[in-house]
Parts: C-alpha cells; structure tokens; sequence
C-alpha cells in the first residue's frame, strides 16, 4: 500500500497509458475482455485517485521526481534548482484529477453499449485511455513543457475522438477546427514556456514563479496564456468550436471533452495563481476574466436559446457554466492582492468556482449521456422530431430532469450549492455581475423546460412507438453521475470542506507551492 | 495510385536495403551520436514510403501489411512504456541497468571507443522507440495512400 | 546583431503562419500554415539555447568553456515529434472532409452552422 501511495503520481499517468497500448493487442484477442480491461484499468485509475487524494488531504503536497534515485528529492545533489521531470499534486490537482478519474469511468461503462454497433473500437478505447492521460498528465505536471507536451496528448486524441464517426463529413469538419485551433494554441504554450526560459533559465513552475518579475515578455506569455487556456475552455470570444465538436462527438465523448475543457481551465488557473500570484496586476487581470466569464455566462445561455439540436444546445450551455466558473475565480483573482477582502469573500467565490467545476462535469455530463441515450433510441438529435419519450423511457427522463435541475440551479440538486456561493460572494464584490448571473440561471432553466417538453413530454408518436429503455450499461453510466449529484447536493458542506476547500487554498497559497518543491530556499 | 517508371524502381531496389540499414544504425547508435530513435525510426519508414511511391500502393499491399505494422507500433510503445516501469523499484524511469556490467556495460566518462553497450536502458529504450515511429510512420503513409483510392481499398 | 537575425526570422515565420491559417481559404495550406508556425516556435526555442562556445554534454571540455544549452534541443526534438502527430491527424481530417464535401475550399465546407 505505502508502495501505491509513493508511486501513484506516475502510476495515474503511466498505467493508463500502457493500457491504452495494451488494448489494441487485446482486442485482437477478444473484444469482451478488452472492454473488461478497459473497465479494470480505469476502476483502478479512480481507485489510485483516492488513495492519493486521502495522502495529499492528510499530509500535504506530493512530489515525485522521475528518473532519479530518490522520488522525491526535487533537486538533486550537485544542483541548486530542479532539473528533472517532476510531478507535483496538491488539493488544486487532486481535485482535477477526482473529477476526470470519475467521468473517465463513466464514459467508458457508457461506451460500452452506446458504441456497440460500430467498428474500430479497438482504436476508440485507446484514445479514450490517452485522452484520460493528457488530462492527468496537465493536472499533475509540474513543469511548463511537460503541460504543453500533455496539451497536444489531450488535444490529439479528442480531436480524434471527435472524427470518430467518419461515414459522414460534418465530424470531420468539427474536428479539423478543433485541431487547427487547438494545435496553435499548444504552440504559443510553448511559445510562452519558450520567453519563461529564456528569462529564468528554468521549465520548473515553482523555480519560474519564485524567480518571476513580471517584465514586458511576462506580460506577453501572460496573455499567450491566458488567451490560449480561455480558448481551450470555450470561453465567450473563442468558444466557435465548442458547439461544432461537442455535438458531433459521441456522447461519453462529449462528458469527457466537457472534462478535458475544466483541464485547460485549471492550466489557466495554475498559471495565474502559481506563476504570477501577486506578482501581476491582480485587479486588471482578474477583471479580464471575470469580463471573459459574464460574456461567457450571457451569450452562451442566449446563443442556446434558439437551438434545436438538444446536443448544440447542451454545448451551449457548457459555455455559459463555464462562464460561472471563471467569475467565481476572476473575483478570486481580482482581490488576491488585499487579505481581507480575501477573506471575507474572495475565498468563498473561488470555493464557489472550483465547487461549480466539479458539479459541472457531474450534471453535464449526465446531461450529454441523456442526449446520447435520445440519440441511441431515436437516431435524430433534433427537438422538433422528438417527441413523447418519457413514456418508454421513464428512467432516462428522470436523469435528464436531474441534469436540468441541477444546472438551472434547483435547491435539492448540486448546482444550486455552488451557484449560491457564488452569487453571494460576488454580490459583495459588485451586485451587478450578481444579478447576472442570476438572470442567466433562469433564462437555463426556461431552456431546459423548453428541451424537457419537447422531448419527453406530449402524446407518444408513432415512429418511436418500439423505442426501449437504453441498455443497462448506459443506465449504470448515468446512474453514477446523477447518484454524486444527489450526494453533492445534500452534503454540500462535507463536499465543499473536504476537497473544495483545499484546491482553494492550494491555489491562493503559492508560497508553500514553492517551499515545498525548492525547500524554503 | 499506379507505381512510377521502371528507372524509379530499379534505384528503389537498389537503395532502399541501404536506407534502412542506415535507419537502423542511427536507432542503435542513438546514445552515442546525434540522432535515435525517432530520427532513426523516420529514416527507415522513409524508405517503406520509397517502396509504396515508386510501386505504388497496390502492389506493395502483400509486402507492407498494415496489420502487422500496427501490432509492432504497439509493442514498441509497449515496451518503451514497460521499461519505464521496470525501474519502479526506485523510481519510474529510473536506469536500473546503468553499471551492471555484462551486455549492457558501464557507464564510461572521458573518451572511449563508443561501444554501445555503455548506457544502461537507453538503448532500448532508443530500439523501443525506433520500432514505434518506423511502424508508425509507415502507417500513415499507407493509410493515406488508401483513402485516395476508394476503389483500391479493399 | 547577427544573433539577433533568428529571433527575427522566428517572428517572420510565425507571422507568416497566422497569416496563411487566418486568410487562406484551401485547407491544406492552412495545415501548412501551422506547420509554419510550429517552425517559427521551433528556432526560437533553439536560438535560445545558442551560446558561442562548444557542442553540449562534451565531456572534455575546458573548464568555464560556454556551451550550447542542451535543454532547448530536447524541447524542440519532442515538439517536432509532436508536431509530425498533429500534422498527420489534421491530414487525414482534410481527407475525410475532401470524400465527403468534395473541395478544399474553407468557404464551401461548412455544414455546421448556428
């Protein structure tokens, strides 16, 4: 067991990756026991996940330095700053890595009906591994290339993921604009790391921050940076691709895209916090993302109004939650400079984002799975063809009016926790981002009632007079994620002190981040 | 696509043995000198992509099997991977063969001849990589040169 | 100065690349484009790392000889591998989007919408 929990680090990163490579020689063997593998592997991922994540609760910030012959000495004998491979988990990453362990999973038991009746399966697995690969690879990474190597991992595989379905070309389309944007993107991260390099003369986060001046090329990585990471999470100004490959993907896909955008969105808060922290401008830059947030949050939702493709619409709304979280962070941001407004409110609406990440990926999730099971009975994705379902899918419907409850904000379900902290701890920051947001968790829920009647509700219609309920491994998938939603929502408090509060602090708290890795030098 | 004329042929049998000689030689020597197993690995999936250019890729099907190439990208990576976790006694990555004399040698400082058994697990782990990227590439090349054709593809 | 001419050769590249992804239409030469810029990354990365003085990791060198920095060139090495991936994935898209939509024109391919 002290071996696991020395080792998990690399174990997260590693066993998945092997694995990924190990089921294309399996599937030639058999297809069942590839999808056992499968399962197995990414059980044992979570299961890894939460041994770590009890270590990193109790005792602090983990590091694990490759190829060394201690793990954890991050500067070796002879050199005074870290030169190898490192990777570093704490409450921030932790978190990351519990949400995207738990949708991994769930895509996967998902998949295994849902994808059923297509060939090249062999190949889908293996990219779903990889994609769960990037995305721990940057939640844990601990130095700026490796973030860049496991970006273009992530975003290789998920544009691959989103071209699965080649006998028709609009995947195709989706996928290249992804690429093409995603592929740029990487190489100004690079870009960035590059001017941090040429400055510092290190690729080690921590040794970066703790020499970090905050001259002109910071400034430009910073915008680099950010530009780059509020791009990869659909933020409002560059969000053209999100409703393009979230809804021609396959559904579990689409849960775990939604995952791998939060990735992108905790690189842009590790940059910000554990780079930069105070160093920046804290009132301009947090400013900028909470501008990036609210017109996230109001055009996401408006844009998802007209919709009638319940999966472009649901992509819609992915950019509108999105905008939620980056407001929370921004005001976070915005007063990091002045502890007292840090903590009497500036603490609350980061807990609020990072609280909202994870109910995101639980309740949207939930809901691109629903729209997927609509999709696997009905073989249409369009709202004005639907029609009637509730009465041949009762289970189904429930978790689809779980999943819009809980994202318009309804009291018993999660998204109602975080939304009211982060409508409190904003509305002392400045009232009228408040009622924003506010606004924009009704103009959801009228949007949702607008789906939920036209799919699930009126007379039953004749061409799905033979529709079934969805087999059991979807019915499982779903089940999960509405199950945490209900848990999430009653114990908000538990939630919020176990692995929220952490992350939080993780993220504010660079010094110890620093002393930690270079020990107090 | 249809192959290319007879003189394009005849200098691809002559030079493609000599391509992947050389490929194969920087992968091996890819701890000594400049280059390894990447650079090695494209070296010799050049040469393949000679031989699908110049007989095009019809004819070269029996030859280059893209069944087979998937499953040798596979155990190159396989056993890039598992190398890495061989040395999880200490830590992953770690060279656990450095030093141990034998086959693979000591670590020599200062000048020495260059022989290849010196570096521990780097050169498999050059050779793992090498065999990864030559099958990789390779599959690309045939891939792509499939999909042009619809009706070739079969 | 003259170590300052890659620098600007880097810039140029990039700017080049953004331009042919930004403003031409064929999608091939938007693949070229990132190709382009991926280059531009790529010098400067290296032209960091320059130092006059010797080749790294050189056993017998003088002592406080300058060396060219070896860190760049494994950044650049992996990026490169990285960059053949990519390229060869945004291909085979443009492929599939050839079969099915049947020209290259970024104007004309495109379904999606809304």
């Amino acid at each position: 067991m002290n071996f696991l929990i020395l080792h998990a680090p690399i174990l997260i990163i590693a066993i998945p990756l092997l694995a990924a490579f190990a089921t294309l020689l399996i599937s030639k063997i058999s297809p069942k026991l590839r999808n056992i593998f499968v399962i197995t592997v990414l059980s044992f991922v979570l299961f890894l996940v939460l041994l770590l994540a009890h270590q990193v609760y109790t005792s602090g910030m983990q590091v694990y330095v490759l190829g060394s012959n201690q793990t954890t000495v991050a500067t070796p004998s002879g050199y005074s700053i870290p030169v190898r491979i490192m990777l570093t988990v704490d409450g921030a990453s932790i978190f990351m890595a519990i949400i995207t362990a738990i949708v991994s999973l769930v895509g996967a038991i998902y998949s295994l009906s849902f994808m059923k009746k297509y060939s090249g399966l062999d190949k889908y697995y293996t990219l779903l591994l990889l994609m769960s690969v990037g995305m721990f690879g940057m939640e844990f990474t601990g130095d700026m290339f490796n973030l860049f190597v496991f970006l273009e991992i992530l975003s290789i595989s998920s544009c691959a993921l989103v071209a699965f379905w080649t006998h028709k070309g609009e995947p195709s389309e989706a996928a290249f604009k992804y690429m093409v944007l995603s592929c740029i993107g990487a190489l100004f991260v690079l870009f960035a790391t590059a001017l941090f390099y040429g400055q510092y003369n290190a690729l080690n986060i921590a040794m970066i921050a703790s020499r970090m001046k905050y001259s002109l090329l910071d400034k430009i990585a910073l915008g680099l940076l950010v530009a780059v990471f509020a791009m990869k999470c659909g933020a409002v100004p560059m969000h053209m691709w999100t409703p393009d490959a979230y809804s021609k993907a396959p559904a579990p896909i689409t849960a775990m895209l939604v995952v791998a955008s939060q990735a992108s969105l905790y690189a842009l808060f590790r940059g910000v916090f554990t780079l930069y922290n105070v160093t920046l401008n804290c009132l301009t830059v947090g400013w900028i993302i909470i501008i990036l947030g609210v017109l996230s949050m109001f055009i996401g939702v408006t844009m998802a109004l007209p919709q009638h493709d319940v999966k472009r619409l649901m992509a819609y709304h992915a950019i509108s939650q999105t905008g939620y979280m980056l407001l929370g962070i921004g005001v976070g941001l915005a007063v990091l400079g002045d502890t007292n407004a840090l903590n009497s409110y500036g603490l609350m609406a980061m807990k609020g984002g990072l609280f909202h990440i994870i109910n995101h990926a639980m309740y949207k999730g939930l809901l691109f799975l629903t729209a997927g099971a609509i999709f696997y009975v009905t073989g249409t994705r369009d709202l004005n063809k639907m029609g009637g379902l509730a009465h041949k899918m009762p289970l189904t419907a429930i978790f689809f009016m779980i999943g819009a409850l809980s994202i318009a904000g309804m009291p018993p379900f999660n998204g109602f926790a975080s939304k009211i902290m982060i409508y409190e701890s904003v509305y002392k920051f400045n009232p009228v981002l408040s009622i924003l947001a506010m606004v924009v968790s009704i103009l959801t829920l009228a949007s949702f009632v607008k789906v939920f009647h036209s799919a699930f509700m009126g007379p039953q219609l004749p061409e799905y007079k033979n529709v079934k309920e969805v087999p059991k491994s979807m019915l499982i998938g779903m089940g999960i994620l509405s199950f945490m939603i209900i848990l999430f929502g009653v114990f908000p408090d538990i939630v919020v002190n176990t692995i929220v509060a952490p992350a939080a602090n993780a993220l504010v708290n660079q010094g110890s981040y620093i002393t930690k890795i270079l020990g107090g030098a | 696509m249809r192959g290319m004329s007879k003189i394009v042929r005849t200098i691809t049998n002559i030079l493609y043995s000599f391509i992947i000689i050389f490929g194969f030689y920087i992968i091996m020597h890819g701890h000594l000198t400049p280059g390894g197993g990447f650079q090695g690995g494209a070296v010799v999936a050049s040469a393949f992509a000679l031989l699908v250019v110049s007989y095009g890729a019809l004819k070269i099907k029996d030859m280059l099997k893209a069944k087979n190439f998937s499953v040798s990208e596979c155990s190159g990576l396989l056993a890039f991977i598992g190398l890495g976790f061989l040395g999880i006694g200490t830590v992953f990555f770690y060279n656990f063969l450095a030093g141990k004399g034998g086959l693979f040698g000591n670590v020599i400082y200062g000048i020495n001849p260059g022989d290849l058994n010196t570096a521990g697990v780097l050169p498999l782990m050059n050779i793992a990589v090498g065999i990864e990227v030559l099958s990789g590439l390779t599959l690309i090349i045939l891939y792509m040169f499939n999909a042009n054709n619809p009706k070739e593809e079969k | 100065m003259i170590y300052n001419f890659p620098f600007i050769a880097a810039v140029i590249l990039i700017g080049l690349g953004v331009y042919a992804c930004m403003f031409k239409r064929n999608l091939i030469k938007i693949v070229i484009g990132i190709s382009l810029i991926e280059s531009g990354v790529n010098l400067f990365l290296i032209t960091l790392g320059y130092r006059k003085g010797v080749a790294p990791i050189y056993t017998n060198a003088p002592s406080g000889a300058s060396m060219v920095l070896p860190t760049p060139q494994a950044l650049t090495l992996t990026s490169i591998v990285i960059g053949v991936a990519t390229t060869a994935l945004m291909l085979s898209f443009v492929m599939t989007i050839y079969k099915h939509y049947k020209t290259l024109d970024a104007r004309k391919a495109r379904r999606l919408k809304g």
